[in-house]
């Protein structure tokens, strides 16, 4: 990184009396408190799991190959993120640009899962207001994936901005925070993949 | 701190913590692997006893290389670290002792 590009970073950001940039440090505190809002579903779900009267139950209707693959996908997306940001970091424009739009494509893929498990869910009878695990499951799996919605329209504009151009390597601290959301996402799903899916 | 220190702070860290293309192809195959296992584990009665324990470790391997690595947790500042484990420390606690009160002290209590 020029010493231009590492000025204009600190112009633009501001480092904070630590010597960080703000957008930083601002964005990592905003990560830990999305630990405890998912904290707070996923604690939701495990307390609440096994006490459906009705169901169905979560052992007749997870898909677990699906979800494994789905699963797969989003880790792969993790890795699309890093080489983007490589790319962005050595001015690399259009291999940043391509694993940018690989990132949105398998994040949509994701999304893509996600739709057809919940509505195959919703046809099999289960639905947010059907038992408790319908609720817990439907508030903390939609939130993920709305997380992860988020997370493809922010990639979007700056897939966008790298194709006018407009992401330097100066830029690279814009595609890192959005990178770190990206990761964050994908760790929240590790945690729930475990939890919800294979720890029934 | 001046700007040539902060500029020559961020060159510093930007050497330490900038791990090649292949490095990361092989964290992501190393997670991909894992997954692999986590599934296989889920399908063998065997290890069923041994579950929960598998699995949980397994998670948090993967947890911890996602963010140690991709999103460079362990080249960067200890602030950064400390922000999002503060975050992730609390975030644990209330998941355990809820489940603790709400699922195990029940069944114990009969």
């Amino acid at each position: 990184m020029s010493e231009t590009a590492v000025t204009a970073v600190v112009h633009d950001h501001g480092p904070a009396s630590t010597g960080l940039p703000t957008w930083k440090v601002g964005f990592w505190t905003f990560l830990g408190s999305e630990c405890l809002f998912f904290a707070s579903l996923i604690s939701t779900y495990m307390v609440f799991k096994g006490a459906s009267t009705t169901g169905p139950f979560p052992e007749e209707i997870l898909n677990i190959p699906l979800t494994s693959l789905s699963t797969f996908v989003l880790l792969m997306s993790s890795l699309a993120m890093v080489l983007a940001l490589d790319g962005v970091q050595r001015g690399k424009r259009k291999l940043a640009s391509f694993w940018l739009a690989m990132v949105i494509v398998l994040g949509g893929t994701f999304l893509g899962f996600q739709v057809y498990e919940f509505n195959h869910f919703v046809h099999e009878g289960l639905t947010i207001s059907r038992n408790v695990f319908g609720s817990s499951f439907f508030v903390l799996t939609g939130f993920h994936g709305a997380h992860v919605t988020v997370g493809i329209i922010w990639l979007t504009v700056l897939f966008i901005m790298s194709l006018r151009g407009k992401l330097a390597p100066g830029d690279a601290l814009k595609v890192e925070i959005a990178g770190l959301y990206w990761h964050f996402v994908d760790i929240v799903w590790i945690i729930i993949f475990t939890l919800v899916y294979l720890l029934q | 701190m001046s700007t040539s220190e902060i500029v020559a702070e961020a060159q510093t860290r930007e050497q330490a913590g900038h791990a090649s293309v292949g490095f990361y192809w092989t964290i992501a195959g190393i997670l991909g692997v894992i997954t692999a296992v986590e599934v296989a584990v889920f399908y063998i009665d065997a290890l069923e006893p041994a579950l929960v324990p598998i699995l949980l470790t397994l998670s948090a391997v993967k947890f911890a290389m996602v963010v140690m690595f991709f999103m460079h947790l362990k080249f960067d500042s200890k602030v950064f670290t400390g922000v999002f484990v503060a975050g992730l420390s609390i975030g644990t606690f209330v998941v355990v002792a809820l489940v603790v009160l709400y699922q195990f002290l029940p069944r114990l209590e009969g």
